[in-house]
């Protein structure tokens, strides 16, 4: 059973068709990676499968919670909200621009979602955090707060934000975009080592060469469906379609 | 006159100021928040196409009386409204009541709209990141939202807070004795315009003390920027 299942997922804004019946599942310990131009409806995918937008039809589910299917008329139907915080506590999200929330401190950061969410044992968190925190390379940062430090560090403790709830699969939306090419391969390191560990985790990117090394298996959206999905090394080196070559020219490198 | 009996009467008149003050701000730091919320209301439904939240119309519309009429037209409305429209006696300390209950539904006007451009200034991210997080509606708002929009509404709140000291005297307009009808009864009997002077020294005053303080909680939450 695919940890995430997304079938056939339509979703329009007012007159624009973004995902014309796009399916994607992932499998555990997998790292998918996908890519594609600009308005291809890659963010959107991932917000609709993080619930953060909702779709008008197609099936959404984790594992074996369904989040969302159609219903008689073909339209998307909602599972309660039980089931929708069931199915949020198996993922997370890092943001393109971090979102970490600058009145706390790194430390405060990690810590307060286990604590006030999954309600668990303040002390446990704590040893929780700062190992994680100490895993991403900030350990002495605990007690600062996110505008003393840098973009990549700031998306690091993003990162340490989500992994501290266990989630079972991870999305990034542009982890580095908004990063600097110095900053930016700090933070590839931490989902390339994340990857070694067989974290379940779907990227969103524009970095191709990261994509190719680190992700085992990388899919081509563009005008809101599917175009090319392979191994990751076989579609960037050996695009089978015009559309991908075509988009994969522009990143020679 | 001797000015430590005028110190007397006026200090006197000033406990009653800062009751205004104090009251109001009871009042008015909460429902001031119910305001901004009721305003930012989306509930609604379709009249021909169109669609309508009367509950937030409703809010824009309490918002625009209270700011758009003066606050001592309010005064003498809440104090004189239940005889004119009721044919209900007075009470002799219904003065106060009705000062308190108009200070309180204008300030709240005035709040309403700066919590409100306080929590419209937040960016969506932070709702974002709290919603994939978890939390919850009640949660997202206490922990994120409520925190980090205190700091940013601190000027205008300051500037309210510092108006309301100086308004108070307008509770003269319906009898009500505070500083200010004490000073101005003073003047009158002794004809003299020390006790204008001392009063105003004593507004002033209050207001230094009000921008140190509200000066110390800015730099206390000046820990970050965002």
């Amino acid at each position: 059973m695919s940890i995430v299942s997304l079938d056939h997922i339509e979703k329009r804004f007012d007159d624009d068709e973004v995902l014309r019946g796009i399916s994607v599942h992932v499998e555990k310990g997998e790292t998918v990676a996908i890519i594609g131009p600009s308005g291809s409806g890659k963010s959107t995918l991932l917000r609709c499968a993080t619930l953060l937008e909702t779709f008008d039809a197609g099936r959404l589910a984790y594992d074996d919670v369904v989040v969302a299917e159609n219903n008689a008329e073909g339209r998307a139907l909602y599972a309660g909200k039980q089931v929708q915080r069931q199915a949020k506590m198996k993922f997370g999200l890092v943001f393109q621009n971090f979102n970490l929330f600058p009145h706390r401190t790194v430390l405060q950061n990690v810590m307060e979602p286990p604590v006030l969410v999954q309600k668990r044992d303040k002390a446990e968190v704590e040893i929780h955090a700062r190992e994680l925190i100490s895993r991403m390379g900030l350990t002495g940062k605990e007690d600062l707060v996110p505008c003393e430090l840098s973009g990549g560090q700031q998306q690091r403790v993003a990162i340490a934000r989500a992994l501290c709830l266990n989630p079972e699969v991870l999305f990034f939306d542009e982890p580095t975009s908004a990063l600097d090419p110095e900053l930016t391969q700090e933070v590839l390191k931490v989902i390339r080592d994340l990857a070694a560990e067989h974290m379940t985790m779907v990227i969103v990117t524009h970095e191709m060469s990261f994509a190719r090394d680190v992700a085992d298996r990388i899919v081509f959206m563009d005008g809101g469906v599917v175009v090319e999905e392979g191994p990751a090394k076989d579609v960037i080196e050996h695009p089978r379609h015009e559309r991908t070559r075509a988009f994969l020219s522009k990143y020679e490198n | 006159m001797d000015f430590s009996t005028m110190m007397g009467m006026l200090g006197g008149g000033f406990i009653a100021t800062l009751q205004i003050f104090f009251l109001t701000l009871l009042g008015a730091f909460p429902l001031g928040l119910l305001v901004a919320f009721l305003r930012m209301s989306d509930w609604g439904f379709c009249v021909r196409g169109i669609r309508v939240h009367p509950v937030s119309l409703i809010a824009q519309f309490y918002i625009s009386i209270m700011r758009g009429t003066p606050l001592m037209l309010q005064l003498l409305v809440i104090y004189f409204g239940p005889y004119y429209l009721f044919g209900q006696p007075l009470a002799d300390d219904y003065r106060f009541t009705a000062t308190i209950v108009a200070f309180i539904l204008n300030y709240a006007a005035y709040f309403a709209e700066i919590y409100r451009s306080g929590i419209q200034s937040i960016p969506r991210g932070q709702y974002e990141a709290a919603q994939v997080l978890g939390y919850t509606r009640l949660q997202t708002f206490s922990r994120i939202i409520f925190p980090q929009m205190a700091k940013r509404i601190l000027p205008p709140i300051t500037n309210e807070v510092i108006t309301l000291v100086k308004d108070t005297s307008l509770a003269f307009a319906i009898g009500f004795v505070e500083m200010f009808t004490v000073a101005k009864s003073i003047a009158a009997s002794q004809r003299t315009m020390v006790a204008f002077i001392v009063a105003g020294v004593i507004y002033y005053i209050a207001n230094l003390v009000i921008a140190f303080v509200m000066n110390r909680v800015e730099k206390k939450m000046d820990y970050y920027h965002d």
